[in-house]
């Protein structure tokens, strides 16, 4: 279909008269029996083709990682380097659509074009390993919209003395290597006047996700330096220093495990150069130690508090509340809490407001606390 | 006269069908008879997966296909016939086998936004939201509790003999009739409690929070059926006007009629709220089945009726899919033959009659229950 016939059929997909007449399922629930790939508001995707990045290694317990290529439906509205997608998969024998984010490692799409996913297969992770292992080409994925804040600015380019620095860690290399890929396909090189370094952290030149691609940006003539750093160490204060002394004054884009956001966050002080992404909420760590009980109201259980999650310590106590992304994203965990006070782990906000809608993958108890559960 | 009506109704004995056999049952049969139940939902539980997945997915995709296939028929004058069966069929099945069922949370385990309990919106009048209330939480929580359950009669007919006789009740087979023929709006309105409007212990304004929803949905169904549909066939505008108007009847009548089955043949019991109040797991099972009764028939008769045709196990088991109580059926009932439990069942036309003629006989004051308002007033005279 030519562009403007596509646009033309949109807009009628999108009509009120055609909501009308498909009152009250919606124009999506028809098209989908006919063709799993049309849409008029939801984005689904098909997948094009998985690609093994790294093997991963029992031994030192590192799991494989692979790149999986997605077409998704007319509806996706393309996305911005560094942001992320939710992405729903129907597993297999339970049928649970179970989702989670990830983010999406190819560089900036377009409405409806193509774009990767770059997917370590956590042993916990069902979703992830079922992308890994398990995903073919033709399958279908259920997506959200590309989310998130973890963004390069409009305009990188501008001329500056102070270089745009990427610090990652493990699989949180993609919304880097998104932006990365974003600079040079629109033709980052030398003349931009404002250098790129790029400190990565792997545990092994093995379990180095992107190698190859790595190694020819840092062989060539542009401005974006490559460091990357194997082994144990997940963060070094030092080497940030040594390669970025004014790293405090330098706008940087962070993302890797939760203790790893947590040493850098610790190394910036603060400072709003920093900008975070986690792929796995923080521990909820320091401060004082956790006091009172948690009591899940509906399961009429209770315990006293760890300091963990909500979500934590009600699967502690065998209770199984819904959930998704388990980092604050999709809301899907969302619960009343009637009494108490929590705090955000990831902003660090309390609030004690009763019967109120709170996340519990990301709100831990101060002191007593009534949860809806 | 409203004081000595009050004493009566405290001397009178609370008599019910459901009370004999319960007081032959003990709290520890009562709480095996619940643990042998809560076995058989757990074993279900632990078994949804592909099958059920795939079940629902392909009756939506009929259901679909039979719309718009009814949709389309409209436009061949000559098989206007064929377009409302299969509006019908439609209907029915997305009612049915597919609303009723998905809203009661049967199929949320999956995950799927398009057949989820507190997404899902049903091709009828009553808007999801005020049906989840009044069935899955009032009448399935207080399943024949008179004064509770308002599926009781729903507030216009005499379903028991329980429900004091008035004069009223003699319009009982009209009301009857008159609900059938509308059920979808009878379903819609039931949240508004007319009769309690009526009776002055509800004002008009207290359902002001329902009347936005309901509107709205009225107008998105109305809007469709009765006006674009039609309109999009050009001069056949009244012809499609009519199917339509026959398909929502057809449908009305057949849930009409199986959900009179499933609720009130002869020999379903009803209870008082006192019999209730602290009640056992093992007594919630037993209130639900002596308040439920089921249909036999074909796997397709089934399908049709969202397997509402098993009511016994729909009341004990609501949230688990609804393909799976023919299944686990045959158990139920051993169950209940255990421990002398009635399990009510019978071939649709058997059950019509039986509601059909409880219809009639409660339009009509009791016999027994003027014997038993005589022996309350004797003493009176006596003394």
């Amino acid at each position: 279909m030519s562009p403007t016939g596509s646009a033309i059929g949109s807009r009628i997909l999108r009509s009120r008269a055609l909501a009308a007449l498909t009152s009250p399922h919606g124009v999506d629930r028809y098209l989908e029996q006919v063709n799993p790939m049309w849409a008029a508001h939801e984005v689904r995707a098909r997948v094009v083709e998985v690609r093994r990045e790294t093997t991963g290694s029992p031994e030192s317990g590192t799991a494989p990682v692979a790149t999986i290529t997605l077409q998704p439906t007319s509806t996706w509205r393309g996305h911005r380097a560094g942001q992320y997608v939710q992405v729903g998969v129907d597993l297999p024998g339970s049928r649970r659509r179970t989702t989670r984010c990830f983010s999406i490692s190819s560089a900036e799409s377009g409405p409806g074009e193509r774009f990767t996913l770059t997917v370590r297969a956590h042993d916990e992770g069902q979703v992830s390993k079922f992308l890994v292992h398990e995903a073919e080409p033709g399958q279908m994925l259920h997506l959200s919209q590309a989310d998130g804040d973890f963004t390069l600015p409009g305009s990188p380019a501008t001329p500056s003395p102070y270089p745009l620095v990427f610090i990652t860690g493990g699989s949180g290399i993609t919304p880097a290597m998104s932006m990365v890929r974003t600079l040079l396909r629109d033709g980052y090189d030398a003349k931009a006047h404002r250098k790129v370094l790029f400190l990565h952290f792997a545990r092994s030149p093995e379990d180095q996700i992107f190698a190859d691609e790595l190694a020819e940006i840092a062989a060539a003539d542009n401005d974006i330096d490559v460091h990357l750093r194997y082994g144990e160490q997940i963060f070094s204060e030092f080497e940030l220093r040594r390669l970025v002394p004014d790293y405090r004054n330098t706008d940087t884009w962070a993302c890797g495990p939760g203790a790893m956001v947590e040493l850098i966050q610790a190394a910036y002080a603060g400072s709003d150069r920093l900008r975070l992404e986690f792929f796995e909420p923080p521990r909820i760590s320091g401060g004082e130690a956790a006091e009172g009980d948690v009591v899940f109201g509906r399961a009429g259980r209770s315990a006293a508090n760890t300091g963990e999650s909500l979500l934590d310590q009600a699967e502690a106590l065998g209770l199984k509340p819904e959930f998704g992304c388990r980092m604050g994203i999709c809301f899907t965990c969302t619960s009343k809490k009637t009494e108490g006070t929590v705090r955000n782990v990831i902003t660090g906000a309390e609030s004690s407001l009763p019967d109120e809608d709170i996340q519990i993958c990301v709100s831990a108890p101060v002191g007593d606390c009534v949860v809806d559960l | 006269m409203t004081a000595q009506k009050t004493e009566e109704t405290t001397t009178q004995e609370h008599v019910v069908p459901g009370d004999v056999l319960l007081n032959k049952l003990t709290a520890e049969q009562l709480d095996a008879f619940g643990g042998e139940l809560d076995a058989i939902r757990q074993r279900v539980l632990s078994e949804l997966g592909d099958e059920d997945a795939d079940y629902i997915r392909r009756i939506v995709k009929a259901q679909r296909g039979f719309e718009v296939a009814g949709r389309a028929l409209f436009y061949l004058p000559p098989a206007w016939p064929l377009a409302v069966a299969s509006l019908s069929v439609s209907k029915i099945l997305d009612n049915m086998e597919i609303g009723h069922n998905v809203m009661h949370g049967q199929y949320d385990w999956m995950g799927d936004p398009g057949l989820n309990s507190r997404m899902y919106e049903w091709d009828n009048v009553c808007p999801s939201s005020q049906w989840k209330y009044s069935h899955n939480y009032i009448h399935h929580t207080y399943t024949n509790i008179l004064g509770k359950d308002r599926d009781i009669g729903y507030g216009i007919l005499r379903m028991d003999e329980e429900q004091e006789w008035r004069p009223y009740y003699l319009g009982n087979p009209l009301y009857a009739t008159l609900l059938m023929l509308g059920f979808e709006w009878g379903v819609a309105m039931h949240d508004l409690e007319f009769e309690r409007i009526i009776s002055g212990e509800k004002s008009w304004a207290e359902t002001k929070h329902l009347h936005a929803g309901l509107i709205r949905k009225i107008r998105n169904q109305a809007l469709k059926d009765y006006l674009l549909f039609p309109a999009l066939t050009g001069p056949l505008f009244p012809l499609t006007f009519v199917g339509n108007a026959t398909a929502n009847l057809v449908r009305n009548i057949w849930a009409f009629n199986i959900i009179f089955c499933g609720h009130f043949p002869a020999g379903v019991s009803t209870f008082s709220e006192e019999e209730c109040e602290n009640e056992s797991r093992g007594h919630w099972y037993y209130r639900q089945l002596l308040g439920s009764a089921n249909i036999t028939g074909s796997k397709l008769f089934h399908t049709m009726t969202g397997n509402l045709s098993h009511q016994i196990e729909h009341h004990l088991f609501p949230d688990l899919p609804a393909r799976r109580y023919p299944q686990i059926s045959e158990e139920v009932r051993e169950i209940c033959q255990r421990y002398g439990i009635d399990y009510n069942t019978g071939p649709l036309g058997r059950q019509l009659f039986s509601v059909a003629r409880k219809i009639c006989r409660l339009a009509l004051p009791d016999r027994k229950q003027a014997r038993r308002s005589a022996a309350v007033t004797r003493p009176a005279f006596a003394a």
